[in-house]
């Protein structure tokens, strides 16, 4: 009984922080409930029996990713974020782009909801899952991720160097040595 | 309520109150040490040897008047040092401290000494630890002052960049170990290399130690990293507007940092509770020697060593320091296949 009090409490959490995330008018506070819904996560992934997951999560997410992200927030020193022209107008009457940005924000609503219908176990408990097991053990995490699923593992390493590479070339002023 | 929930939080407790004191015990430590550096006696004149300097320094900080700048964010204000002591407090959580005892046969089962035991330890520490520069961040960016700013500015930078080969000298022990547990780590440095030697793996990873400890000082912004704080240039940087109580909390946190990272550093290469002499239920005095030893060189090397200029601790961090903790990686990760094949 008390895991599924933990259960809700935590998925509240990372809700109820993501939603406020976007509803911020201070990047600085969006930064911060990210961090606090990815807290959340993490102890998620602990009530999933995956303590390796949740480490990572906190580790790469909250703790590198996330510095990132408070860095760049400073560095632009944007206090406050002023609502555009558009967004006072009635919702038929803004432009295009934005529109056309809501019909994406449907099609992920309608998406997301095929997918939750469509998925099987999700009223089991996960322990009684296959493979739930394997997914906590760091051994057998590293053995797949490194025979099964060499190629995604390579092609994001690639993909990431890509984006590295990137950003280096563009933020080189131009005529400067490299 | 059975005995051992109630051992459990009492070891729990106890770490904490340890910690507190670890804490006060090292401001006094520092203040000593400095003052027999530069030829002079430190604080002598509160209790004996001034022992009790500590004790007067925390009551000083409490009856100040706190202070919050106009133009700060006050929920920000408030959260950055709370955030910081927090994560310090947090991070020590997953470290082994002793043997697994009876408590001199009081109890019928063996207790583990430490607050919690979890499988991947190493990660956990590791994990909060990089938590813990949010509230050195958000402390310089709250303050709405140009020099806290700057402080924080640096502080993130330098963090982010000191993390990784802080990471990368941890991997290698993971991989000598084979666990990500800090107890199994420990177990596995139990015994004697031709009688002699100790197990331990400062023997087989002293590259590994020193980067180990050179990113441990400059992750807990420590002298001769400790640009947060240059106060030539920046008054006193992060923590420049705070005072009271929220300003205490920034060198609290710190100090309770640099004992956890001496602590993982004697569970992870100095063997951590074993020793010759003593039993292994009195593995903690070893322990406590140890950690001891390292935190009297942080403070030994504070006020030997001038500080860095900015850009040579970035140079020094991602082209001296990374290459050689991924070559050190690699090297032992190449040893120990070839002698577990």
């Amino acid at each position: 009984m008390p895991e599924t009090l933990v259960f809700y409490l935590l998925s509240a959490i990372a809700i109820g922080a993501s939603a406020l995330v976007i509803g911020q008018r201070n990047p600085m506070y969006s930064v911060l409930l990210l961090i606090a819904s990815f807290g959340a996560l993490a102890g998620l992934y602990i009530q999933l029996d995956a303590p390796f997951v949740a480490v990572a999560q906190i580790i790469i997410y909250a703790g590198a990713i996330m510095v990132l992200f408070l860095f760049v927030v400073m560095l632009l020193n944007a206090p406050q974020e002023d609502a555009a022209e558009w967004d006072r107008t009635h919702p038929l009457r803004r432009p295009a782009i934005a529109r056309f940005g809501s019909l994406l924000a449907l099609l992920l609503v309608v998406e997301l909801a095929w997918a939750l219908l469509s998925a099987s176990g999700i009223d089991r408990p996960v322990g009684e899952q296959a493979g739930a097991a394997a997914v906590g053990s760091v051994r057998a995490l590293g053995r797949v991720l490194f025979t099964d699923y060499v190629f995604a593992f390579e092609a994001t390493s690639v993909l990431i160097l890509v984006a590295m590479v990137g950003a280096v070339v563009l933020a080189r002023r131009e005529g400067e040595a490299p | 309520m059975d005995l051992r929930l109630l051992v459990q939080l009492g070891i729990i407790g106890f770490t904490f109150f340890m910690l507190i004191n670890a804490s006060a015990l090292l401001v006094y430590a520092e203040r000593k040490v400095m003052g027999f550096m530069q030829q002079r006696y430190g604080p002598y004149r509160v209790g004996p040897h001034g022992l009790l300097q500590p004790l007067a320094d925390i009551l000083k900080l409490l009856m100040k008047e706190e202070l919050t700048p106009k133009g700060a964010d006050r929920w920000l204000f408030t959260l950055a040092p709370i955030l910081a002591v927090t994560a310090a407090f947090a991070a020590f959580a997953t470290v082994p401290w002793g043997a697994e005892t009876t408590l001199f046969s009081l109890l019928d089962e063996p207790v583990k000494l430490g607050a919690a035991d979890v499988n991947v330890g190493v990660l956990v520490v590791f994990a909060i630890t990089s938590m813990g520069v949010y509230g050195i961040v958000l402390a310089g960016w709250s303050s709405n002052s140009k020099y806290s700013l700057l402080g924080g500015l640096r502080s993130s930078a330098q963090m982010i960049s000191y993390e990784l080969s802080y990471a990368t000298a941890l991997s290698a022990v993971i991989l000598l170990a084979g666990s990500l547990s800090l107890r199994e780590t420990v177990d596995a440095q139990a015994g004697y290399w031709l009688g002699v030697i100790p197990r331990w793996y400062v023997f087989v990873q002293p590259v590994g130690f020193l980067i180990y400890m050179i990113a441990a000082i400059a992750e807990t912004n420590r002298a001769p990293f400790d640009f947060p704080e240059a106060e030539q240039e920046l008054v006193a940087g992060y923590n420049t507007e705070y005072s009271s109580v929220r300003f205490a909390l920034f060198p609290q946190a710190e100090y309770i940092n640099m004992t956890t990272a001496a602590a993982v550093a004697t569970d992870l290469y100095l063997g951590g509770w074993h020793g010759p002499f003593l039993p292994p239920a009195y593995g903690w005095v070893w322990f406590l020697l140890k950690v001891g030893a390292i935190l009297f060189a942080y403070i030994w090397v504070r006020w030997t060593v001038p500080r860095y200029r900015y850009d040579q601790l970035m140079q020094f961090g991602w082209k001296w320091l990374f290459p050689a903790s991924v070559i050190n990686l690699i090297v032992t990760a190449a040893l120990v296949l070839y002698f577990n094949a």
